[in-house]
């Protein structure tokens, strides 16, 4: 217990170190871009490709789970569209980001702490968690909601797909279910969560990267307890954030 | 100037450094010696503020690093250029971008000027036609070299350089000290060095403090040192049987 608190106590104080003003904009701008461009678009690839099969599998379980004759077919693309703007694109694809995002990051910042790197900031008098983290941070927030809306997007597509490929739904019943009863908030909704999981992710890897000491056995470590920690955080979020907000 | 007032370090309940006194004068070449795990890089970071002392103080020019707020250590850090065992340079940019990263934090310099100076540097080390490589991509002696014109950039006041021969062949190593101690004299430095090279020591020492187990034992400059009459001195200078033989020879022939 003692241990979590400490660690809690000295992940706020990192914090504070990180949302200080930048040394030059600039600067602060640059690495930003560059961390959008590592954290965010290297993303879309694996996001696309997971939320097509994913957005496909819903459907096909939808129609054969909803396989009577009273249930209209058009349920099945309604749940699907809801399945993924609910829970999928957001919650899902924070996951699957807090092992690809969250293990760079943290692996990234742990080899800079073993091999000085970060000493060298700090001798020059940087501020090296402002300058290393705090752009992660913000790529994170400003990227993972728009990688969150195309998760969407896609998914609907694949679950398109695969109705046009299962005999259970025609593709007609499938676009009357996702255009049926659509509420926009759930948008709003989801895109809110996928922000405040972006943070969760961007900001525990961070921790757990530049607190890292020793060599690569223990890169390799904090690599592993960002992906768990920030997994778990965005798991209990997920609740509070569901509770909260539906 | 720099002034080590009776500074004490801990690990965890762990005493590293032990009621440390000297002081660096600029312009001089000042070396730590002692065997892996005697302090000598805590004391390092410690001076350089990476480490807070545990007791004790250093003093800048008269000025007590231990009571400077943020904003005044950030000041003189702006005056502190280091070298670390590794190099420590940015993996992810070029040699040029390395040497002109302190340069873009911390001038008003435009980009022409800073890559102006970072060439001088460079140049100064004696690099040349590795601008656009990456220090995966240059050897170990080159990464030193490069983390020297980093150090030497803002034109720093101190000059902190933790084992820059590790890991070098000999000849290379005394390039890398020849280079030290003429950019120490040349800018008047106030130049530390972290070093269990000997060679370096009788090439570059202009003072020297010896560190055991936490503990200064000796102080004195390079003739000094092989009749300091310190067990422990000796037993580090002359480690091997043969070096022990010539300490003999070196007494007797004195």
């Amino acid at each position: 217990m003692l241990k979590l608190l400490y660690h809690i106590g000295r992940y706020f104080t990192l914090l504070k170190r990180v949302f200080s003003k930048p040394e030059r904009w600039t600067v602060f701008l640059r690495q930003t871009v560059r961390e959008v461009d590592k954290i965010g678009l290297s993303s879309i690839l694996i996001v696309i490709i997971i939320s097509i099969f994913m957005g496909a599998v819903c459907t096909i379980q939808m129609t054969a789970n909803l396989a009577n004759p009273i249930i209209p077919r058009y349920l099945i693309g309604l749940g699907t569209r809801e399945t993924m703007l609910l829970e999928f694109s957001s919650t899902i694809v924070a996951l699957i980001l807090s092992g690809k995002v969250g293990g760079n990051i943290a692996s990234e910042l742990g080899t800079m702490k073993v091999t000085e790197q970060v000493d060298a900031l700090e001798i020059m008098g940087v501020n090296s968690a402002e300058y290393l983290i705090l752009p992660k941070i913000v790529a994170s927030i400003l990227f993972i909601p728009l990688l969150t809306v195309i998760s969407m997007a896609v998914g609907i597509w694949g679950g398109y797909l695969a109705a046009f490929f299962t005999p259970g739904v025609t593709p007609h019943e499938f676009v009357i279910g996702i255009t049926s009863y659509f509420q926009p908030y759930y948008v709003t909704y989801s895109i809110i969560k996928s922000g405040i999981f972006a943070f969760i992710i961007s900001s525990i890897s961070s921790y757990h990267g530049y607190f890292t000491n020793g060599g690569a056995l223990d890169v390799g470590r904090s690599s592993t307890h960002a992906v768990v920690y920030s997994s778990i955080v965005v798991l209990l979020f997920n609740v509070i954030l569901t509770k909260l907000m539906l | 100037m720099i002034e080590v007032k009776h500074v004490f370090k801990e690990f965890s309940g762990h005493l590293v450094l032990n009621d440390i006194c000297t002081d660096f004068e600029p312009g001089k070449t000042n070396l730590t010696i002692g065997q892996s795990g005697s302090g000598k890089t805590v004391l390092l970071k410690c001076i350089a503020g990476l480490h807070s002392v545990s007791k004790g103080d250093i003093l800048y020019d008269g000025r007590s690093f231990s009571n400077m707020d943020e904003k005044q250590r950030k000041e003189i850090r702006k005056e502190m250029g280091m070298v670390f065992q590794g190099g420590a340079l940015f993996d992810s940019n070029t040699v040029e971008e390395n040497v002109m990263f302190p340069l873009e934090m911390f001038t008003n310099m435009s980009f022409e000027e800073r890559r102006e100076r970072a060439n001088f540097c460079l140049k100064r080390v004696n690099i040349t036609n590795a601008n656009d490589k990456y220090p995966s991509e240059i050897s170990g002696g080159m990464q030193k070299r490069v983390a020297i014109a980093r150090a030497i950039a803002l034109n720093p006041k101190y000059l902190y350089c933790d084992e820059p021969n590790s890991g070098l062949d000999p000849v290379t190593s005394i390039v890398i000290d020849n280079l030290i101690k003429e950019i120490t004299i040349e800018y008047n430095i106030t130049t530390i060095v972290n070093t269990h090279d000997m060679n370096s020591v009788m090439e570059i020492g202009d003072k020297i403090i010896f560190i055991y187990k936490g503990r200064k034992f000796w102080q004195g400059d390079s003739s000094g040192i092989f009749d300091s009459g310190i067990k422990e001195l000796d037993d580090f200078v002359f480690a091997s049987s043969r070096m022990k033989q010539l300490q003999k020879m070196y007494i007797s022939g004195k």
